[in-house]
């Protein structure tokens, strides 16, 4: 149907697209726990804004893990690259990661506060520790990772945990988790009233600005202090996945070359630094009109697009760099599966992915409403 | 060289979170159908009983479904973070079935678990068993996928060595997909998971007929549940797992342990009902035995072998000698010596290369490894027996057991005597952890079973961890056992509240502890 080159191109975009999608669905469910503690005060309160995700968090959270399995599937090298290498940083997302479900389900299941705080906090922590890490994580692929093959293909990956922290890398983690708290907070601001719509609208706003300003720092280290990889040989772009036998040269700066190939993509990071001004614009001002709402909302998805692109078009055609022997950097050409599996999970995905994208609407549609305290009091024994 | 202690807790690690996510798996696929159905009478009747009827005891089926989530989530991670050369060695082929897991069914059904808690005033009443359906259609479809990604450990077809690449690629998925040993253990696992969800329900409305508390509600219950239960473990037992074993080496290696047979019988074999397993002197002893039974069983015929694990044995040893030769001429491919010669020769023995890689954990020359190596690594191509053998009867034992139960329940149950019959209650009720028992037995010995492999005859176990010092591990498994009891613990509490408590949890003002005040009061929160 398409030949191996081809292929390669649309796993890269497939790959970019269900991380978007993880990002703006999963993110939003991550940005609301998040902003939990300092939206809702009370208990009825708190109840309010869990339940504008309760019906979603779970069908959301698929993004995560179809991401992570489509990577298993089409890039086996990048996923057991990264998973490995970044060994307790991962363990240390799953276990947060452990909280979200487990405190969706039983904090309204039993009338204590003590039990109900607790769970707050699990969910304030599961939510905040994942974009955190993931941010971490992205900088570090950025700045590359300290990894080799032995000629049997068995990874080794030289850092420590600690290693993984450079004011660079904590930098972009900050950005991740301004990312997610901007857009739980354009959600929250769309499907809840008073006083908890106006203290998320007043959180948005700021750190929509900080998003802007980190990510704009970002950009600024990555063109002066940070290191770019660059392929140096000829590739071939039709050939097995052999990430070993290239040569790659790093060169500050060289994460840029791909803008000035082609200045039209500028577009990505222009989003990511304008759409998020474009929020603290919307909710500088006393939000009323569901068209506000909505335009914040797409606003803040159309800013996690543009920065997840970012990423991808800056590193492009790279995946994962190594520092210590840039010649195994993983490439979306070199790291991917056989000619015959992209082909055939790219029927798969193209198959499922409108399904799961028309049953997730109708339910949306289905649930949409404006949670009010009136409602939970109302359904207090089976709301979240 | 990969040290001994990291393939061991990365083993203990995969082993402790695997058995764990697997205690609230099966409950889930069984208690979707059971939800299902009450649902459908429900719409069908329009009777609120069958209502309130779904709504609890899926409030049941949710607190189970968190940690089912959390746990999953684990798995997912773990091939990459803990096995990692396995990751790359066979994620083209083991990789798309977790990938088509999530798109097909995952996605499903954790799409409608929302909308069956939270969609009941949302959706007309067709909608809202539609969605039921849907999550418990996902959930069944989710088993299928992560089986043939698991009867593909167990049986490798549908795939080839890419020297180049260094790892399997798919032939023909096809061939994956219908692989008998997946089919087989799909159908097995669900039904297993069919039984848990059943016995879940009889032995918790039990309690409540013992207690003569919601009589009404709790026959309703009891009533779906021996009949779905019943024919779930029918066809556990009559479509086990057995029909699986006929293909694959390491299946038959399988059913060697399973039946203790060091030697090959003459057709039909004894079943061995019972013994000691000694695999230093490869004998067991004190066997008694039934005569012709494990020929019958295993083979389906009167005629046929079952093959002894000495025979097995010394099969793999000209296989680990081949699997060297293979091992040396992938190195010379892997060092750019890829003449037409070579790689015709290679191509040639390149099935014994899994075997090659078993002399890994003596020596990383495997050219070189010397004749005592060679012994060591026969010894290892068959796993240990005894644990295996009695898992086996553990599961057997447990699957009987609640044959019988199921069919008295449902015995009695049609004749309306079983409120009378306390003492087949009290039994049902103290037989909720037999699913339990069987189903994490039953994984032991599918997985276990497949020891030394974690691709049968292609990837030694050994070979497939991360390069992690042994302490991370060791670490990271300190803290799943830690986690993993207050998960259980939390789970456990909430679980015998809300089963205790009874629909009355639902606060419809209609049964039980909202009628008489004085026993609520025992409970020390009110809930939700």
């Amino acid at each position: 149907m398409f030949d191996y080159e081809t292929l390669k191109f649309l796993w890269w975009c497939i790959i970019g697209f269900l991380l978007i999608g993880f990002a703006i669905t999963d993110g939003m469910d991550m940005g609301v726990g998040g902003l939990l503690p300092f939206v809702a005060k009370k208990d009825i309160e708190r109840r309010v804004v869990i339940n504008t995700v309760g019906a979603h968090w779970d069908g959301n959270q698929v993004w995560f893990i179809t991401a992570g399995a489509s990577l298993f599937a089409a890039w086996p090298l990048v996923y057991a690259t990264a998973f490995s290498g970044f060994y307790f940083a991962m363990m240390l997302t799953l276990f947060s990661l452990f909280l979200r479900p487990l405190a969706f389900d039983y904090r309204s299941k039993i009338e204590s506060s003590n039990w109900r705080n607790n769970w707050d906090k699990a969910l304030f922590v599961g939510s905040m520790v994942p974009p955190l890490v993931f941010g971490v994580a992205l900088g570090n692929l950025l700045q590359g990772v300290p990894f080799s093959f032995d000629s049997l293909m068995r990874v080794t990956y030289t850092g420590s945990f600690f290693s993984l922290f450079t004011p660079f890398t904590l930098l972009a983690g900050v950005t991740s988790v301004a990312m997610v708290l901007m857009h739980g907070s354009t959600w929250l601001v769309m499907r809840t009233d008073a006083d908890i719509a106006k203290r998320s609208a007043h959180i948005g706003r700021i750190v929509a600005i900080v998003l802007t300003l980190t990510f704009a720092l970002a950009g600024v280290m990555v063109w002066q202090s940070i290191d770019g990889y660059q392929v140096t040989s000829v590739i071939n772009t039709m050939g097995q996945a052999q990430p070993t036998t290239k040569e790659v040269s790093i060169v500050t700066g060289a994460w840029f070359n791909n803008y000035k190939a082609a200045p039209l993509l500028c577009l990505a990071p222009l989003s990511g630094l304008i759409m998020p001004l474009i929020v603290a614009l919307l909710f500088s001002k006393k939000v009323k009109s569901t068209g506000i709402k909505v335009m914040a909302f797409a606003a803040s998805s159309i800013a996690i697009i543009g920065i997840i692109l970012t990423l991808g078009i800056s590193m492009f055609p790279f995946v994962l760099p190594s520092s210590s022997q840039p010649d195994h950097s993983l490439l979306m050409w070199d790291t991917v599966s056989s000619e015959g599996t992209l082909s055939l999970m790219l029927m798969v995905v193209s198959l499922f992915i409108p399904i799961i994208i028309g049953y997730t609407l109708w339910c949306y549609k289905k649930m949409w409403r404006t949670v009010t305290i009136a409602e939970i009091e109302q359904n207090k024994h089976s709301a979240y | 060289m990969i040290s001994e202690a990291l393939v061991e807790l990365s083993r203990w690690q995969f082993a402790v979170t695997a058995l764990f996510h697997f205690l609230f798996v099966p409950l889930t696929i069984g208690l979707t159908w059971i939800l299902f159905i009450m649902e459908a009478v429900y719409v069908m009747t329009d009777r609120e009983i069958y209502r309130d009827m779904t709504k609890f005891w899926g409030k049941l089926f949710g607190i189970n479904f968190a940690i089912g989530v959390a746990t999953g989530l684990t798995m997912e991670f773990e091939f990459g973070t803990n096995w990692s050369y396995y990751a790359h060695y066979v994620g083209d082929v083991f990789g798309p079935p977790l990938a088509i897991e999530g798109l097909m069914a995952f996605f499903l059904e954790s799409t409608f678990v929302g909308m069956f808690f939270l969609g009941w005033d949302r959706l007309s009443k067709k909608q809202h068993l539609m969605g039921t359906f849907l999550m418990a259609l996902g959930t069944n479809f989710s088993a299928l996928w992560i089986l043939i990604a698991n009867g593909w450990m167990q049986n490798p077809i549908g795939s080839e060595f890419n020297y180049e690449t260094m790892r399997m690629e798919i032939v023909s998925f096809s061939e994956i997909i219908f692989n008998p040993v997946a089919q087989v253990k799909f159908i097995h696992t669900v039904a297993a998971g069919y039984v848990a969800g059943s016995m879940f329900v009889l032995s918790i409305s039990s309690y409540y007929l013992l207690k003569g508390r919601d009589v009404a509600f709790a026959k309703r219950s009891f009533s779906v549940a021996a009949a779905f239960g019943l024919a779930s473990i029918l066809s556990v037992i009559l479509l086990g797992d057995e029909s699986g074993y006929e293909v694959g080496e390491v299946q038959k290696v399988k059913l060697a342990a399973i039946e203790a047979e060091y030697h090959t019988e003459s057709a039909p074999a004894a079943f061995t009902l019972i013994g000691m397993p000694d695999d230093e002197a490869m004998e067991t002893h004190y066997a008694v035995k039934i005569p012709y039974a494990l020929g019958i069983i295993a083979t389906r015929s009167l005629d046929e072998e079952v093959i002894g694990l000495r025979d097995l044995q010394k099969a793999h040893e000209p296989r680990i000698r081949n699997g060297m030769i293979a091992y040396e001429y992938l190195v010379k491919l892997r060092n750019g010596e890829d003449t037409p010669e070579n790689i015709a020769k290679f191509n040639e023995i390149k099935h014994d290369l899994g075997y090659g890689l078993l002399l890994k954990r003596y020596t990383d020359n495997v050219v070189d490894a010397t004749e005592e190596q060679i012994q060591m690594a026969v010894k290892d191509s068959t796993p240990p027996v005894a644990p295996i053998f009695w898992a086996f009867r553990v599961m057997v034992a447990a699957g009987f057991t609640m044959l019988l139960l199921f069919a008295l329940a449902f015995y009695f149950n049609a004749k309306r005597q079983i409120e009378q019959k306390r003492w087949l209650l009290k039994a049902i009720f103290f037989a909720l952890p037999l699913p339990w028992i069987a189903i994490e037995t039953g994984w032991f010995v599918a997985e276990f079973g497949r020891q030394p492999w974690a691709i049968s005859e292609i990837l030694p176990t050994f070979l497939s961890t991360s390069s992690l010092a042994a302490n991370d591990v060791l670490f990271s498994l300190i803290a799943f056992i830690i986690v993993y009891s207050i998960l259980f613990v939390i789970d456990m509490y909430l679980m015998i509240k809300f089963a205790r408590l009874g629909p009355s949890a639902l606060h419809t003002g209609r049964y039980h502890a909202e009628q008489v005040p004085e026993q609520s009061a025992g409970l020390r929160h009110s809930t939700s």
